[in-house]
């Protein structure tokens, strides 16, 4: 364990989204040369925290001592110019350009005797030299579409480190590394270490963390928890600890004997997940459990005729459906509540009576032809049942909250025949009171016969609603839970890889 | 789309909103008739645009209004009007009337397929797609007819166009109006017209909810070539004469009267009734400059100017929408 000066001293950082308090009273130290670990959940607060310390956002309240020094960074670039670096999760370089454009876009160097012209020679001879020192085999004039991830993922660390950095951010750098890439990154990290520069990390990995961490910070729900000694601390002691909310009553299940297999699928795989074997029965709610990017998404993209699939099969009320297609799975009585609402659920410029019908026209209408007092009736009767809070069913569903936008949805989907519903992520980002309404209205569903598949990052409420859960990791079903076995500590730890397990 | 004001009042927004394009249709028609009313405010005149020049305008745009209304733009609207007329035109000289027609109608449809194609299935931009069918119809249009007009055409043929029913309702105005009313009706009151804008506004979304937003959008880009067919058999008969040069015009002037008549670039807005005020904007300005004897490069700058003023508007009113939201937001 590295006992460098103290680099970063944050106390009682507090920030507030419209409805959410994202960060409440968090503080704790990173020294020199050392790398910590944030562990929590999805949703814990660790992007938002990595965000202010960044410059990304504005803290409401709390202190940051950089180098000794308060900073207040109004932007990105001046905590850039102060030493402090983030690589975020998704890359963020100019495919069309070289490798040393990349690392110096937006402070190239310039002809001393020629004002305003690049000096592409130095730039090339710099970005060599820092490749060299970090020990990455890459010619600084390839393109970065020609790279791999992996080779992108080195370029956004050398951009970050030549930039004088003293302590980086990232933020799971490894999500698309291969075991080998991951060992090259892991040297690069030790190398920096070395040289004094201090590391915030961020990842679910716990085999990772073990490698190259020296201190975890443990988050959740936007609060410090504790911070233990990665080398001594336990995989169990860690989890606990990310995961031990207290559990709320908001989950008022009335659990059903299953009906006949609604969905079954034999092997499925596609873009990002391989040999998926699941199935829901009528009355059931089925959960998808496991960390963002674990392929869940992409599998009920892909069932719902989105995304392609590369083989494996599945069935749908008995039929068996070889190239399903989002029309012809409405057809047939499936509904997909999609994650991202704002883009893929709701159209936001379409008032909340045209959303509500957008899913059964054809049902509602079958000559064809619209009938806007039948439209209006129709959807003030879902505006009622799901007591969507509107002063008028003609508002423009972006002129909504998100959780009466999610209602929208919901109403989308109940006005058809479906019996057979996929929700993704159906409580994100929408506040306590329109969560229980949702899961009563789950429950609700599921009485009535219908089944159901959840997506959810949310474990609380995976353990709360689920008969039954599979998990997944790193696009494969690694268990399947009975409801008796569930728990939030047991669906994690097959959620998060383990020790040995990644070899690839 | 909204045929209600949600404020349930009346607004400033509300009015700039619908009004705005009639208003400035009625000041270049007042300006007109105050100045020149001799030339300008006769029946002869008025009746020769709005009858005669204004329906292939609105033909054309009707077709653009669809393609912008869906997210995209149909550059080859003109090109596929020449092409389908040239073809139909062999036929029709020889007296086939009916395979002329039919054989128009079955270019613009294919046409349009290809367009639909190429950006649905092969995921080409609307623009690029339809600039490449606007290359290979006009090529080959000046291929069949050899750089020469077709022209002389049987009278039975040309009464399609020039005809009156019961010698007073000038045909071109009628089929222009039928065309009106099917595709204001289609827009405005079918699953189809109501996926168009779906579409349009978000096509992921629409797709999620079960729409088949390809489908949709193939159909849009065969009803504009078959637009496109069904004016060149009308202009072919109206002016005697196909013409390979009159491409370009009537493919910038449709995206114009489009622009003018309220459709958004941004997709999923516009109306078939704004696109008429539109074209016949357009139309009213050029007619006026002709008779004030302003050159046709003036008259271009001139409906640069209306476009420019109507996309102001356009934003001036969103603002307004914007502005208003907040207030009720704060209020909350």
């Amino acid at each position: 364990m590295t006992s460098g000066d103290v680099i970063l001293r944050m106390t009682g950082i507090t920030k507030r989204f419209p409805g959410t308090l994202a960060l409440h009273n968090v503080g704790f130290d990173v020294r020199e040369g050392e790398v910590v670990v944030l562990l929590g959940e999805n949703g814990a607060g660790k992007s938002t925290l990595v965000k202010i310390i960044s410059g990304v956002y504005a803290r409401d309240e709390g202190e940051i001592i950089f180098s000794g020094e308060p900073v207040n960074f109004e932007g990105v670039q001046q905590a850039q110019k102060a030493g402090i670096s983030i690589i975020h999760q998704e890359l963020n370089l100019l495919p069309e350009r070289t490798i040393a454009q990349n690392i110096f876009v937006g402070r190239e160097p310039t002809i001393s005797w020629l004002p305003g012209v690049i000096d592409y020679r130095k730039m090339v001879a710099d970005s060599r030299e820092i490749l060299a020192d970090l020990g990455v085999d890459l010619d600084p004039g390839t393109l970065v579409k020609e790279l791999s991830i992996a080779q992108q993922q080195m370029v956004e660390v050398v951009k970050a480190l030549s930039n004088r950095t003293k302590l980086l951010i990232m933020d799971e750098p490894t999500s698309s590394l291969t075991k080998r890439e991951i060992d090259k990154l892991f040297e690069i990290i030790e190398r920096l270490k070395k040289s004094k520069t201090s590391i915030i990390y961020i990842s679910h990995r716990m085999d990772e963390i073990k490698v190259v961490g020296d201190r975890a910070v443990i988050m959740r729900d936007g609060e410090y928890i504790d911070t233990l000694d990665v080398k001594s601390m336990s995989m169990d002691e860690a989890v606990s600890k990310m995961v031990g909310r207290t559990i709320t009553h908001l989950y008022d299940r009335h659990y059903n004997q299953p009906g006949e297999e609604v969905f079954v699928s034999r092997n499925l795989t596609g873009l990002r997940f391989r040999n998926v074997n699941i199935g829901v029965r009528s009355g059931e709610i089925v959960s998808l459990a496991g960390l963002v990017g674990a392929g869940r998404t992409e599998v009920a993209k892909a069932v719902f005729g989105y995304d392609p699939i590369l083989s494996g099969s599945f069935e749908l009320f008995g039929r068996p459906i070889k190239s399903p297609s989002p029309d012809k799975c409405v057809g047939l009585g499936m509904a997909f509540l999609p994650e991202d609402r704002k883009a893929e659920g709701v159209i936001l410029k379409m008032p909340v009576r045209e959303n509500l019908v957008s899913a059964c026209l054809s049902k509602l209408f079958p000559n064809g032809i619209l009938n806007l007092a039948l439209e209006k009736q129709h959807s003030e009767r879902f505006r009622r049942e799901l007591k969507i809070v509107t002063p008028s069913v003609d508002k423009l569903v972006g002129e909504l909250s998100g959780g009466n936008q999610q209602k929208v949805v919901v109403g989308k989907w109940l006005s058809t025949d479906c019996r057979f519903f996929i929700f993704d992520e159906p409580t994100r980002g929408i506040d306590v009171g329109a969560k229980a309404e949702i899961y009563h209205l789950l429950d609700a569903l599921a009485a009535r016969g219908a089944a159901i598949l959840m997506i959810s990052s949310e474990l609380n409420e995976v353990v709360g609603l689920s008969d039954r859960v599979y998990v997944m990791r790193e696009g494969e079903v690694v268990k399947e839970f009975q409801r008796s076995e569930l728990s939030q500590t047991a669906i994690i730890s097959f959620a998060i890889a383990k020790e040995g397990d990644r070899d690839a | 789309m909204s045929e209600i004001n949600p404020d349930g009042g009346i607004s400033l927004r509300f009015l700039l909103d619908r009004y705005s394009r009639i208003m400035i249709l009625a000041i270049i028609v007042a300006f007109m008739a105050a100045t020149k009313p001799d030339a300008f405010w006769t029946m002869n005149n008025l009746s020769a645009v709005a009858f005669q020049q204004a329906p292939f305008m609105i033909l054309m745009s009707f077709g653009m209004t669809l393609a912008i209304i869906t997210k995209g733009i149909d550059k080859s609207m003109g090109s596929v009007l020449v092409l389908s007329s040239v073809i139909g035109a062999g036929f029709v000289k020889n007296g086939q009337f009916l395979a002329g027609i039919g054989l128009a109608l079955a270019v613009g449809v294919a046409c349009g397929f290809v367009s639909g194609i190429l950006i649905t299935r092969v995921g080409v931009a609307p623009f690029i797609a339809t600039y490449g069918v606007e290359w290979v119809t006009l090529g080959l249009a000046f291929v069949l007819t050899g750089n020469v007009y077709i022209y002389d055409f049987p009278q039975e043929f040309r009464e399609i166009a020039t005809g009156r029913i019961f010698g007073l309702v000038p045909n071109l105005a009628l089929i222009t109006l039928a065309i009106f009313l099917i595709l204001h009706f289609t827009m405005g009151k079918t699953i189809f017209g109501r996926k168009v804008y779906m579409v349009g506004n978000n096509f992921n979304a629409a797709t999620l909810s079960g729409v088949n937003a390809r489908k949709t959008v193939t159909m849009v880009y065969i009803v504009n070539g078959l637009l496109a067919a069904i004016t060149g058999i009308l202009y072919m008969a109206r002016l005697n004469a196909a013409d390979p040069g009159i491409s370009a015009a009537f493919t910038l002037d449709s995206i114009a009267a489009s622009l003018i008549g309220g459709t958004s670039f941004g997709g999923g807005k516009g109306s078939i009734s704004g696109t008429i005020v539109g074209a016949l904007i357009i139309v009213f300005i050029r007619n006026g400059m002709n008779i004030w004897g302003v050159h046709t490069t003036w008259q271009q700058t001139a409906v640069g100017f209306v476009i420019i003023f109507s996309i102001f508007l356009e934003a001036t009113t969103q603002k307004l929408t914007a502005f208003a939201t907040r207030r009720r937001r704060g209020g909350e």
